[in-house]
């Protein structure tokens, strides 16, 4: 039984019911959702959390949804894998990769579309629909195919192959607008405003959806032995996922789960082709300027940035800062995590590793600290990036002559 | 040839229900001042205490964020469509 006691508006407090709602009537600020610490402090402990199911739904008492009957297909839980090769080429102590590429369909958004059709279906909506850059078409198309609800999904019209195939192959209605994904973001507001009986995952259902990115740290600190880690690095699109993963290492502590105090610094990833919260940060600025963008990171390219203004707070609150990488970084960063750690991801998780990179060389990750990074979607989504640096290294004539002429191999 | 207001959702009790209304202004600064004329009320929700638009209220002129235009004083001819869309997110 979920512990929540309504929703807040986060700019100017107004309070309403737990319902399909996501933006005050009054100032348009983002509702936030209002729990009841001290009941799940009674309620929870690690040894529960510990007999509980190996996905995200483990923290069930954590989320605004309830577990029984949750629209699953496994998300969460996923390896945090000890980055000892990464870390030695950075010249850090501890690193560690949250692979969240391993997620049902590839990427954290099996997380927050997990909980809001489970939302969305307890609130007796039958169709579920999202503005998307990929990675949340491809999640909403498949929960909603398994959960037997329609889906209409809306993305922009230039995306990569692998992500329109991997929504498209699910079934529902993949709508392909010409526009960037600021215009398709818009459309669906609008769209939302027209259709009150349709879930918009990341629109009328968005303060439940949120709440879902908060599972990345509980499990980073649960997979830490129940120890936080000094310092997380997070992709940021809209800002959402960042901002909901400094509240989750707070929520641990409010209801208990935790002996000391977590003091994690937080630092953002952006592309520098769509970098708004970045500049922000870097110009001392409270004020969010939308950008128009212009990133192979089309899962980060988000020029208007909804939760901006707090993904800045959180980063600037904890002490962190902001990396800002150009398109051949992005490229280096993936290869970079894939040739040392065996691990394969989409361009967001090389605007990651890539900011990485930049904040070691900055001295804002420090090498004593024991660092997180957040790698959040799946190479094979978005192949186009790194294909024409990654070929065979010959192609041969199946004889012993043709591959002796063509590889060298390393003395035993 | 007046100027075409869209209405998100939220406001549109300030208007009588309706999802569009139709004022006279020739830059975003003045066609707002027409809409609170018209239907008082809207004043207060789009803007704060300072007199700037909140930060989660989004305007759009022919489809443009005014934010890349010249903000409030953005130039609107008449006959086109200012939108007024709550911030929202994703990806």
């Amino acid at each position: 039984m979920p512990y929540v006691d309504g929703l807040r508006c986060r700019e100017c407090g107004r309070t309403y019911p737990s319902e399909a709602l996501h933006v005050c009537d009054w100032c348009f600020g983002p509702l936030e959702v209002v729990y009841d610490y001290g009941a799940i402090k009674a309620a929870v402990s690690r040894e529960a959390i510990g007999a509980g199911p190996l996905s995200m739904w483990r923290y069930a008492d954590l989320l605004p949804a309830a577990s029984e009957g949750a629209v699953s297909l496994g998300a969460g839980f996923t390896p945090l894998v000890r980055a000892d090769r990464l870390a030695a080429e950075l010249g850090l102590r501890e690193l560690w990769i949250k692979n969240d590429t391993v997620n049902p369909t590839g990427s954290f958004k099996d997380r927050v579309v997990s909980v809001a059709l489970t939302k969305a279906q307890e609130l007796g909506f039958k169709v579920a629909a999202c503005a998307s850059t990929g990675n949340l078409a491809n999640s909403v198309a498949a929960h909603a195919a398994h959960a037997g609800m329609e889906s209409i999904v809306f993305i922009p019209a230039d995306l990569e192959a692998g992500k329109v195939v991997n929504t498209a192959v699910f079934g529902g209605r993949l709508v392909a607008v010409e526009g960037n994904y600021d215009d398709v973001n818009r459309l669906c507001a609008e769209l939302a405003g027209e259709h009150p009986s349709w879930a918009f995952v990341n629109v009328n259902v968005r303060t439940y959806y949120a709440e879902g990115s908060k599972t990345l740290a509980f499990e980073t600190a649960e997979q830490l032995g129940w120890s936080c880690p000094d310092h997380v690095v997070v992709p940021v699109a809209s800002g959402s996922q960042l901002t909901k993963v400094a509240k989750g290492f707070k929520e641990l502590w409010e209801v208990g789960l935790l002996d000391e105090e977590p003091h994690v610094r937080i630092s953002g990833a952006q592309a520098a082709g769509c970098s708004p919260v970045a500049q922000a940060f870097a110009a001392g600025r409270d004020v969010i300027k939308p950008v128009k963008p212009d990133t192979i990171a089309k899962s980060l390219a988000i020029g208007n940035p909804a939760d901006g203004p707090y993904a800045l707070d959180a980063v600037r609150s904890s002490g962190g800062g902001f990396g800002s990488v150009s398109d051949d970084e992005v490229v280096d960063g993936i290869r970079l995590l894939a040739r040392t750690e065996g691990i394969f991801a989409e361009t967001a998780g090389g605007v990651t590793i890539g900011s990485l990179v930049q904040l070691v060389e900055r001295g804002v990750v420090r090498p004593d600290e024991r660092v997180v990074a957040l790698v959040t979607g799946n190479g094979l989504k978005t192949i186009e990036a790194v294909s024409s640096h990654c070929r065979p290294t010959a192609t041969i004539a199946p004889t012993l002559d043709a591959f002796a002429a063509a590889i060298e191999i390393p003395e035993d | 040839m007046a100027v075409t207001i869209r209405i998100p959702t939220q406001l549109r009790p300030i208007a009588g229900g309706s999802s569009t209304v139709a004022v006279e202004g020739a830059t975003v600064g003045e066609v707002l001042k027409g809409l609170e004329a018209a239907h008082p009320g809207f004043h207060e929700r789009l803007f704060d205490e300072q007199g700037n638009l909140r930060r989660f209220v989004n305007v759009f002129v022919a489809d443009e964020d005014i934010r890349f235009l010249d903000g409030i004083d953005t130039p609107v001819a008449a006959g086109s469509t200012v939108s007024i869309v709550p911030a929202v997110a994703g990806g």
